[in-house]
């Protein structure tokens, strides 16, 4: 019987990330389609806090303190605590977010055990053959669905793949202290920083409103913000914004930035370049303001209003009000 | 100061004429490849600070026998030489195995630093070098935005982002660092480093060559399998509304309304 296990993974302030209250709800449906178990394992100098935030959504969770975990970077101690609970060649499957932690240690985590990785998965289900990711490859050009020789592994989650919703009773959680000499070599924090305008994590919105070139500078980023505001939504951008420095690089869409997947998607001064539209283009919806109705993002928005968007832009804030009263 | 580049030559994402095999996997050798995106960002990185620290950057690649071509204009940017893992029995390996190839070929090669990308644009994992530090057992520096080497006291200091801000990391050296694109531009190849890169060396290793069973590794041992592919739906046409601003906000408001976004 597979155990489906998941990695807690964090915030800033030690609290669970939301990708891993959305992992757990995932796991939970496949050990219930296995016929397997899911377990949590959580990994922090005091694991316990952490441990009993995964609880809610799950029956076990088990917490690794290592007093190592705090003053260095998270992911390499994460991974080898995972890989001595889970085990070497095992027969596990273990869900983790697609983001730069979950990654750092997926990637790790394979090494240790071998445990093969499917990465990015946005759907996860089960079949006699163990568990069956859904990805997208070429950027978003071909979908493909993906299993595990053997039926176990790692898969990394995007966020939204799944709603996160507790369990009826919380689970139990254990304690594990961790002194085996580490192996991994342990990477000191110096220093946080943090730094202004750090805004939420743009994967994880339902609407996002991006500026591109068209913007013009770091006050047309208001106007951006104002209609993100308006419909509760997040602030993302173009390569050519972020060069320009008018917004940081966290809210960068595309081939070298984050790989996003909101239901509205409002592109504001934004030409659509194939490195952009790979970032965005599974969004349940786009819409475009754009003074060129041949610029490219004409081809695959739903919407595209050819106007200023200093104009369009100032109407819609004026419109979603009037409707919100 | 010598660094490892670790470059991979992927599908042309602009050209789009990604080709798929019987098997669901990439036909690499049917599709006109480039240096993956990303690794550009890590070779410029290691070219700046070989530029201001003095010493050499190589290329590590694990690809097809015509990685060769593509390896060329990596060169043509700067870096030294380069090493290409190829073997048959390669062709269709998944995101284990290529981490064991390239951990096994740089254990061959003496480094301070190795560089990669924080992910591949075709296959968009972000997995292998986490893995590859693993093996190695070297300190691991992800998401890193900026650089700082201390070759006198053999560290190395990097700002890695963070949903907040960043952490300041610092480990002894050698170590693996990925990178971001905060790190600045790529340069474009000068005509002088596209003629100096014809007569750069490239040497080409086996599996046998970096001690490894070619009978544990590659396609035939890969431990993930695509069972299906498929086209996204076509997204419908386009509704291009054209008129005064506020007929265009009432188009984006109606839509929004009947898609129950707002
Ligand atoms: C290796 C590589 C990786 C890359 N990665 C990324 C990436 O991750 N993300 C990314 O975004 N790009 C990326 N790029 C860059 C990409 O190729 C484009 O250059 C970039 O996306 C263009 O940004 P833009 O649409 O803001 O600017 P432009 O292409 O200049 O488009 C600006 C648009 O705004 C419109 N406009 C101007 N003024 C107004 C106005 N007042 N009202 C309405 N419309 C107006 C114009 O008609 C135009 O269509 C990458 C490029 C390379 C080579
Ligand atoms: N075949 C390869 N050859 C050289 N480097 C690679 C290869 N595959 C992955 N890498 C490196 O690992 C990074 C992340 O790749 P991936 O985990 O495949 O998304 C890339 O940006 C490269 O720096």
């Amino acid at each position: 019987m597979a155990v489906i296990w998941v990695i807690a993974e964090p915030n800033g302030d030690g609290t669970l990330a939301r990708i891993s209250a959305e992992a757990a709800t995932l796991a939970r449906g496949l050990a219930e389609a296995s016929g397997g178990s899911a377990t949590g394992l959580a990994v922090a100098a005091d694991a316990k806090g952490i441990a009993a935030e995964l609880a809610a959504y799950l029956p076990k969770v088990i917490a690794v303190s290592d007093a190592g975990a705090s003053g260095h970077s998270w992911a390499a101690v994460a991974a080898e605590r995972a890989a001595s609970v889970i085990g070497e060649g095992s027969d596990a499957v273990v869900l983790i977010g697609a983001g730069p932690d979950g990654r750092d240690v997926a990637g790790a985590l394979s090494a240790l055990t071998g445990l093969g990785v499917l990465a990015n998965a946005t759907e996860v289900s089960w079949s006699d053959d163990g568990p069956t990711a859904e990805t997208a490859a070429f950027g978003g050009k071909l979908l493909t669905t993906s299993q595990f020789v053997g039926g176990s592994g790692i898969v990394t989650v995007r966020p939204n793949t799944t709603e996160a919703a507790t369990a009826t009773t919380a689970g139990a959680v254990e304690e594990i202290k961790a002194d085996a000499e580490p192996v991994l070599p342990r990477v000191r924090i110096v220093e946080q920083v943090a730094e202004a305008g750090a805004a939420a994590p743009i994967e994880e919105a339902r609407v996002i409103v991006s500026g591109g070139r068209g913007v013009g500078g770091p006050e047309g980023f208001a106007l951006v913000e104002e209609i993100a505001s308006v419909l509760g939504g997040a602030v993302g951008a173009t390569r050519a914004a972020v060069d320009s420095g008018w917004i940081p690089y966290a809210q960068q869409i595309g081939q070298t930035g984050k790989i996003v997947k909101p239901e509205l998607y409002l592109a504001l001064g934004i030409s659509g370049a194939i490195q952009h539209k790979v970032g965005m283009q599974t969004a349940g919806t786009i819409v475009a303001v754009n003074r060129d109705p041949d610029a490219p993002i004409a081809e695959f928005a739903d919407l595209l209003v050819v106007g200023d968007l200093f104009e369009v832009g100032p109407a819609l804030v004026t419109a979603l009000r009037a409707r919100a009263g | 100061m010598h660094i490892v580049v670790l470059t991979k030559p992927v599908p042309d994402p602009v050209a789009a004429a990604e080709r798929l095999g019987p098997d669901n996997r990439l036909d690499r050798a049917a599709s006109p490849a480039v240096v993956n995106g990303n690794d550009e960002y890590a070779l410029e990185a290691a070219l700046k600070l070989v530029d201001a620290l003095g010493g050499e950057v190589s290329l590590l690649t694990m690809a097809p026998a015509g990685g060769t071509d593509t390896m060329r204009k990596a060169l043509a940017m700067g870096a030294a030489r380069g090493v290409i893992v190829t073997d048959e029995v390669l062709a269709g390996s998944d995101t284990w195995s290529t981490t064991q190839v390239l951990a096994a070929a740089l254990g061959q090669l003496t480094f301070d630093l190795v560089l990669a990308g924080v992910d591949t644009s075709d296959g968009v994992g972000g997995v292998v070098p986490a893995g590859i530090a693993a093996l190695l057992r070297l300190p691991y520096l992800g998401n890193a935005a900026k650089i700082e080497p201390d070759p006198d006291s053999g560290t190395v200091r990097v700002r890695r982002l963070t949903t907040s801000g960043y952490d300041l990391l610092e480990a002894p050296m050698p170590a693996l660092v990925v990178c971001t694109q905060a790190l600045g531009e790529p340069r474009y190849p000068s005509l002088k480093g596209i003629m100096a890169a014809r007569s750069k060396e490239i040497v080409t290793r086996s599996l046998a060559d970096i001690g490894l069973d070619a009978s544990a590794i590659g396609g035939a041992s890969a431990l993930t399998v695509v069972k299906a592919t498929k086209r996204p739906p076509a997204r419908e046409a386009t509704k291009v509304v054209r008129g005064t601003p506020d007929e265009g906000a009432a188009a984006i408001v109606e839509l929004l309304a009947a898609r129950k976004v707002i």
